[in-house]
């Protein structure tokens, strides 16, 4: 145990581990915020079809060898997020069927371009890390951790002004729409949040594991609470507690990041599970 | 004074009219029935009336200090709100919103007004209950109550016994009488004609050609005149399903 701390204190002597704490729980936080809303209306598989956009995206801009590759993948992401979420309000089968296809397509493609254009000797190790996420986020700048500072407040203060708002329009879209509640604003602004933090979280967990941290907190919170601000607080506490606790798991038995998080996630989830079955059987 | 005057108004989106003709008037007091065919435009009627889309020509009217957002509009439920973790209270003050303007947060009226209408339902001890574990009627209480948030004068209900077993049906019927009684003008779309004959003022029924808009009685009269035009219609061997209306409403 003790060697333990003084390994943890080492380790947190060094910057790069400092910010992929600082990084992975304020991405936790923002994900599981939005992470309830997209349960609730039944899009929990939106992060899994835009986390693969934002891979193939990467691809791409790898390819073309762009020196900023964000500049190119938020842009591609937030446009594929607002027409995911527009297709998905009109028919529930075809919104379906539309994330399944650009998920699948885009990473096929992404696949494709990385094998044939990469110049990296490597490719199927370039491949693994963007998908599992692993040592991207171990090289964070400062510049990235600034940048994802300034994101997460923006999501949470648009969060906290708007809460009533969105918590209308989520429950009863209709209703929200009668009292003139511009809906379609909220549903592009939702849009553009899921993709921000995906692209934002693609770093730390990598894109297959996205939806991970998107949906696990949520359910795992609404599986015991009854209301609906208990459940965003809750899921929001879990999930920085579990990805915490994942980091430094990870780091003590060096063990992948992303999947090491995730784990920690389904954990959780399962002790809620038992929970929740408990209470409401009494 | 009418709250909402309709002058032949043709319903319908960019491509296509689903309904034409439609006349009716909703004053203090009233509580108009709309009926029809599945695909009449009853929904499309309901849009309209909440101004998210435009009538394609005719007039609609909405005065006596009725704007769009003061009818208390209760739609019919989604499959989210069927697992949905919110407490009554949260739900209930939502229909409170229009009355924030700008503001973020709910102030202390919203809170009463809440309140008060929670009570009126008589769901006050259920504040704090998990709307996915109520009965199918107490739920549509707190949806109502909600409704009663936004508006004082105008309640617009779609469908609101869909799914709900005889006895929560009656007494949220009961329920709307009484609201009725207290100087509430009610809109309510409705499948069953029969409970719509019997509750309501007036009645609109909505059909592609030939829409009716009267009163209760009237409407009967209109409807035996019908059921006998059909009923001799079918004995010279027309569509024997249309007779069947003329029977359904006989009380």
């Amino acid at each position: 145990m003790r060697d333990m701390i003084t390994q943890l204190q080492l380790y947190l002597s060094y910057p790069f581990v400092r910010y992929v704490l600082i990084v992975g729980t304020l991405i936790a936080l923002c994900s599981s915020m939005l992470g309830v809303i997209l349960v609730l209306k039944r899009f929990s598989f939106i992060g899994d079809g835009l986390s693969h956009v934002a891979f193939g995206a990467m691809a791409v801009a790898s390819a073309l060898k762009l020196a900023d590759q964000t500049t190119f993948i938020m842009p591609v992401t937030i446009i594929a997020a607002i027409l995911l979420l527009r297709t998905g309000q009109n028919t529930k089968i075809k919104g379906d069927a539309a994330v399944a296809m650009l998920s699948v397509g885009s990473l096929a493609v992404g696949y494709l371009v990385l094998h044939k254009f990469s110049a990296s000797a490597n490719v199927s190790g370039d491949v693994c890390s963007t998908l599992f996420g692993s040592t991207a986020i171990l090289s964070l700048t400062e510049k990235e951790v600034w940048m994802c500072v300034g994101l997460s407040v923006v999501v949470i203060g648009v969060y906290c002004l708007f809460y009533n708002r969105i918590f209308t329009v989520t429950f009863d879209e209709n209703f929200a729409r009668a009292t003139g509640i511009n809906t379609g604003v909220y549903n592009l602004l939702l849009a553009v949040i899921t993709a921000v933090v995906i692209v934002m979280a693609m770093n730390l967990v990598g894109s297959l594991l996205i939806s991970a941290l998107i949906i696990f907190p949520a359910l795992s919170a609404m599986r015991i609470l009854d209301n609906f601000k208990g459940v965003i607080i809750y899921s929001a506490v879990l999930s920085v507690v579990c990805s915490f606790s994942g980091i430094i798991l990870s780091i003590l038995e060096s063990a992948p990041v992303g999947a090491t998080i995730v784990a920690v996630d389904i954990a959780v989830f399962f002790v809620h599970y038992l929970l929740g079955y408990f209470l409401h059987r009494t | 004074m009418a709250y909402i005057t309709c002058k032949d108004l043709t319903l319908g989106y960019q491509d296509g009219i689903v309904a034409e003709h439609i006349s009716f008037v909703v004053k203090q007091g009233d509580y108009l029935c709309v009926v029809g065919e599945n695909g009449a435009g009853k929904s499309t009627l309901i849009k309209t009336l909440l101004h998210l889309i435009r009538p394609i020509s005719g007039e609609l009217m909405m005065e006596d200090g009725i704007s769009p957002q003061e009818i208390g509009y209760l739609p019919q439920q989604t499959v989210v709100q069927r697992d949905f973790p919110a407490s009554v209270w949260e739900i209930v003050l939502s229909g409170t919103l229009t009355k924030c303007g700008r503001r973020p947060w709910y102030g202390r009226e919203e809170k009463e007004l809440a309140s008060k209408n929670l009570e009126r339902m008589g769901m006050k001890e259920f504040k704090t209950r998990c709307y996915r574990n109520l009965s199918g009627g107490q739920q549509q209480r707190v949806l109502l109550a909600r409704a009663l948030c936004a508006t004082s004068k105008l309640l617009l209900l779609d469908e609101p016994v869909t799914g709900l077993d005889p006895k929560a049906t009656e007494e949220f019927y009961e329920l709307l009488k009484s609201l009725n009684q207290e100087g509430i003008a009610i809109i309510m779309v409705s499948h069953d004609i029969r409970t719509a004959v019997r509750q309501a003022s007036h009645i609109l029924h909505i059909d592609k050609e030939n829409s009716f808009y009267g009163t209760r009685e009237e409407y009967m009269t209109h409807m035996d005149e019908n059921a006998l035009h059909t009923t001799v219609q079918h004995k010279t061997g027309d569509d024997p399903a249309d007779g069947k209306k003329g029977v359904d409403i006989s009380l």
